[in-house]
């Protein structure tokens, strides 16, 4: 029993990381082709992807969308969150479930049906309107996770702020977010990744800045090739690298 | 005018931002996704409707009728494998591995979800490849004797879905496992119960929360994938959104795409009524 269940984990570890580590060897491949066999390490696709402009440009949109979107999305989620935590509304539950609605709904569903309106409304696609599109699977996803951090004893902090002279804003900047900051660095930290990996909706609603996932899927295009690598590595490591600053936030919060 | 009733006025306040973005950018294009899949297009001209006649199409014409069984087949086929492997994996991780392991193992089994979902798929167009890593070491080690395709058949597909489901899977299955208190495991070996008598009846059971609500985030996320398909299954067979995507492509066909899109979403919101008494949407 005991030997199986090791064996099972490397199998099944195996399984998971080949891709990942396959991607990353191949990426210092001194060759044309990212395929065994391995002809040494190399970082020239590295210096070549870097000196890239199209691609260094799409890299700064995907970063300028993925920050803004996840703002406004953090932003609304956590007025939503903080509105619906505080008092029963009429219709609460009706308005929960409307916010969360939208993850509920494939990427590539909500991307058509914004470049619909906005072609009907004689929006053209750019990286504004992918941004709102960010915001719109992101928003549930600040919301939720706010909305499930936010207690009885926030609701009591509020009260007292406002008994004690706080205004509407000074309670929630200087009260409620100091209070929720871990499940606010969370929701952000998810939200740019989302945003940053997201293909679908960025494909649809971009024309001529495009973001970087959409970049990768022109040059994959052209088949394979080391510098297809390179660059997949590098939005690997942003990922990672969120991820693991999300992993260390959450322990801050978990060891309080 | 009470406390009370502020609050009531202030928290709508608070709340309508969020109400009215999701309004704006997400009920308002659905609605127009439905009108427009009602119309058709007469040459490049859209004419609107109401007419049925996408929905007709869709379900007599063998190349849209397919597409949707194609997308069933794979999402069913995917799930099932997923769940499969991601239970061990998770009540390994949770109860074999040393508490101190526990945390760096999940990381390092979730290490790839984190990866774009086109950047994961190239990799396994990598791997998989001709040329890839698997064939190379399979011709190698002399298990084959000749190349076998496995880039663009549905083979790869399911490959590369599997890969990142089991992944989500794991991480459910693994918060659901942790919350379960030992003293269940404990009562059912003290009345008798076998290692894995104790897992098939116990444990499993109590793990169907966590198991529907991958299961159902595994369904809505692998039937409407378009990267996975496009790039590891190619072109052999279409899947739903590959349909929707090439409706939009070579006519401009807006009003079929749409169409496709409503039954797509049909058959989301018939797996979430199927699975809905196990989900608890809040706490993913």
């Amino acid at each position: 029993m005991r030997f199986l269940s090791w064996a099972y984990l490397v199998a099944l570890f195996a399984f998971i990381l080949l891709p990942v580590v396959v991607l990353v060897v191949f990426s210092f491949q001194d060759g044309r082709l990212p395929v065994p066999p391995f002809r040494g390490a190399t970082l020239k696709w590295y210096a070549e992807i870097l000196s890239d402009r199209d691609l260094m440009a799409a890299l700064g949109n995907s970063l300028l969308v993925a920050i803004g979107s996840s703002t406004v999305a953090l932003l609304l989620g956590f007025m939503a969150a903080s509105g619906l935590a505080r008092v029963a509304l009429p219709g609460t539950l009706a308005m929960r479930a409307l916010l969360i609605a939208p993850m509920t709904v494939s990427y590539l569903i909500i991307a058509l049906g914004l470049l619909q309106m906005f072609n009907a409304a004689g929006v053209g696609p750019s990286l504004l309107t992918t941004g709102i599109g960010h915001v719109v699977i992101n928003l549930p996803l600040c919301f939720s996770i706010l909305y499930a951090a936010m207690g009885e004893h926030q609701k009591n902090a509020m009260r007292a702020a406002r008994d004690l002279g706080a205004g509407e804003w000074q309670v929630l900047a200087l009260v409620s977010a100091p209070m929720l900051a871990p499940a606010l660095a969370a929701a952000f930290f998810l939200s740019v990744t989302f945003s940053w990996d997201e293909f679908i909706i960025a494909f649809l609603l971009t024309r001529f800045d495009v973001t970087l996932t959409v970049e990768i899927w022109s040059m994959l295009r052209s088949g394979l090739s080391p510098k297809t690598n390179a660059i997949g590595s590098l939005v690997f490591l942003v990922s990672v690298a969120i991820t693991v600053t999300l992993e260390f936030t959450l322990f801050r919060k978990a060891r309080k | 005018m009470g406390i009370e009733a502020i609050e009531k006025r202030q928290g709508a306040a608070l709340v309508l931002p969020a109400l009215l973005w999701t309004v704006a950018f997400f009920v308002l294009p659905f609605a127009a996704m439905v009108w427009i899949s009602l119309g058709h297009l007469d040459g490049r001209e859209m004419v609107p409707g109401p007419d049925l006649g996408n929905y007709l199409r869709i379900f007599t014409e063998p190349a849209l009728t397919r597409g949707i069984w194609v997308s069933l087949q794979i999402t069913l086929i995917v799930t099932v494998i997923s769940v499969a492997l991601a239970w061990p994996l998770a009540w390994i991780i949770a109860t074999r591995v040393p508490v101190r392991w526990r945390r760096l193992a999940l990381l390092l089994a979730v290490l790839p979800f984190w990866t774009s979902y086109v950047v994961r798929s190239y990799s396994w167009a990598l791997v998989l490849g001709q040329k890839g890593v698997v064939m190379t070491a399979l011709l190698g080690l002399g298990i084959l004797d000749a190349p076998v395709q496995i880039m663009a058949t549905r083979a790869a597909t399911v490959i590369g879905f599997v890969h990142f489901f089991v992944m989500l899977l794991t991480l459910t299955i693994y918060s659901n496992l942790v919350q379960l208190s030992p003293n269940y495991a404990r009562a059912a070996e003290d009345l008798g119960a076998s290692r894995f008598q104790v897992i098939r009846l116990v444990i499993l059971p109590l793990t169907l929360p966590g198991v529907m609500t991958g299961a159902f985030l595994t369904f809505v996320l692998c039937i409407g994938d378009y990267i996975t398909p496009q790039i590891l299954g190619g072109n052999n067979e279409l899947t739903l959104p590959q349909l929707i995507m090439l409706q939009l492509g070579r006519r401009g066909d807006y009003p079929m795409a749409s169409a496709l899109s409503v039954v797509l979403m049909a058959l989301v919101t018939l797996a979430y009524a199927a699975c809905a008494r196990w989900l608890k949407m809040e706490r993913v």
